[in-house]
């Protein structure tokens, strides 16, 4: 029994980290930038979301409201800022968005100040009970939140017009615009979805970490393990390597003593090292083909 | 009636001009070839037409200013450009590159019988519509970056080095599809080749550039007939 709710425990987490782990493959699937700053991005959207509560508006509209508000901050600083490295060399592009990461953390602190406040709870307490084990209702709707959100992702890319048209530019942009594609807008709404992901991410973890603008600082290191080990260019591999990471963190931190709490954050590492060194490309990542 | 109207085209990359002062044509519905060496200037012309490099100059397209500065509003105005190389979307799948292609059209109709028409004339592309198009040979993703063009339903096609790395025998079949695909779509080309003999016997007018200045233009027989050009490329 301790086993299944260690399980279930890694799964909620590795929820939250996947949520995270999406925006950031969206982001570099746009622009060809991982983006440091993804974390950082979603606790501003989180401070959003709990400043609309504080004006009266209910928990889910306030996070609805946040999303919203995050796609336009998202294709603000794709616009403003990246835009101008896209084209240059990909470590230019990972500086500036460390630079923004450090920009946005002053500017939470400079408008919501350093000390922990408390996010309203998203789902109700209490759990669903089945036979004899429980399932609280956080944990079941956080899982079931990322699986609607995998779901429309998969849509978006492969059913609609508009996914084709992100797929294209993040592909070749130079060569989408030849076929009429307005680029720029495209790559602008990516990074706003990839930031409306975030703050979905921020949203569900602030009830239980409270919020201060450090508080995805760690989700940000397991998203970013979770992206790489996926291979980062696999919306699907991010996820499942999200909970895999979840999971055998949990794990280990319980049952091999001499990992304990304090040790748990390297599991995630150690694997990342470990896959990278078999399988470059991630665990789903492609290959690209080339015929010469 | 011309389509495309180009008088006095300066273009380069930076601060560096690369063409002086070029004047050029294509006819509604017709062909034409602009030839010259290495390094003359052909493919900096069409980088210039469908909107990559600053330029300056008249030009004038189906009696409207083309636009300048973006890539995309000139696709959008009628103009297909198949880069030099393979002007495909490696990761996408051949059925995907062909729907990027006619992405941007609301005829959705039109656009299906488009696709199948494109998989009639290149009969490849149906069998590998599922491949990524990094996958196929050179001469296939030549044909699928010439398809995708298509399926914007361009009023000009603007071709750079369709021969490039193809071996001749697909070359020549592909030239031998191009003035079928004038007939069947309506469509003008501007085509640039280093093979001339090839761009000349498809083309009913034809430029020579020589170090970015246009030093021979007239009808494409005119052109293959006379004796400098033959000298120079096509190695009599």
């Amino acid at each position: 029994m301790l086993l299944f709710y260690q399980v279930l425990d890694g799964l909620v987490s590795g929820s939250i980290y996947a949520a995270l782990a999406l925006a950031i493959v969206l982001a570099y699937r746009a622009t060809g930038v991982i983006n440091f700053a993804q974390g950082q991005m979603a606790v501003f959207s989180a401070y959003l979301a709990w400043s609309l509560t504080t004006i009266g508006l209910p928990v889910w509209l306030a996070i609805a409201g946040a999303l919203l508000l995050s796609v336009v901050v998202g294709a603000f600083l794709e616009r403003v800022v990246m835009r101008r490295f896209e084209s240059a060399e990909p470590l230019v592009g990972i500086v500036v968005s460390i630079g923004l990461f450090i920009s946005v953390n002053g500017l939470v602190s400079l408008i919501w100040g350093t000390s922990l406040t408390q996010f309203p709870a998203v789902f109700p307490a209490g759990s669903i009970e089945l036979g004899d084990v429980g399932i609280t209702y956080v944990a079941l709707g956080t899982v079931v939140v990322l699986l609607l959100v995998i779901a429309a992702l998969q849509l978006l890319f492969m059913r609609t017009r508009l996914g084709l048209g992100f797929r294209a530019v993040a592909v070749n942009p130079e060569s989408s615009s030849l076929s009429g594609l307005p680029v720029g807008l495209l790559l602008m709404t990516g990074w706003g979805l990839a930031a409306a992901l975030g703050a979905l991410a921020g949203t569900l973890v602030a009830p239980a970490l409270y919020l201060q603008p450090g508080m995805m600082d760690m989700v940000l290191i397991y998203a970013l393990a979770a992206a790489v080990l996926g291979g980062l260019d696999s919306p699907f591999g991010a996820v499942v390597a999200a909970w895999l990471i979840g999971v055998v963190e949990n794990l280990a931190g319980t049952f091999i003593p001499a990992i304990g709490n304090d040790l748990k954050i390297a599991v995630p590492l150690v694997l990342m090292c470990l896959v990278l060194f078999f399988r470059p490309q991630g665990l789903f990542g492609r290959v690209e083909v080339e015929r010469v | 009636m011309n389509l495309l109207e180009v008088t006095g085209l300066t273009t380069g990359y930076g601060s560096s001009t690369v063409v002086h002062g070029v004047d050029l044509h294509v006819a509604a519905h017709g062909v034409t070839a602009l030839l010259g060496a290495n390094g003359a200037g052909k493919t900096t012309v069409l980088r210039a037409l469908s909107g990559f490099l600053r330029r300056q100059g008249q030009l004038v397209f189906d009696g409207h200013p083309l636009p300048s500065g973006s890539p995309s509003r000139v696709a959008r105005a009628g103009i297909a450009h198949v880069p030099q190389g393979r002007g495909t979307l490696r990761q996408l799948t051949v059925r995907e590159n062909l729907a990027v292609g006619g992405l941007l059209r609301r005829d959705r109709e039109g656009v299906a019988q488009d696709m199948a028409h494109c998989e009639d004339l290149f009969p490849v592309l149906r069998a590998r519509r599922g491949s990524q198009a990094g996958e196929l040979s050179g001469g296939e993703q030549q044909m699928l970056a010439i398809g995708r063009a298509f399926m914007s339903r361009p009023k000009l096609l603007l071709l750079d080095e369709p021969s490039l790395g193809l071996a001749p025998r697909i070359t020549q079949e592909l030239f031998e599809m191009l003035p079928r695909l004038r007939q069947d779509w309506g469509l003008a080309v501007l085509v640039v080749e280093q093979n001339a003999n090839l761009a000349l016997a498809i083309a009913d007018h034809a430029v020579v550039l020589e170090a970015g200045q246009v030093v021979l233009a007239g009808p494409a027989p005119d052109i293959a007939g006379h004796d400098d050009v033959r000298r120079a490329y096509l190695g009599d």
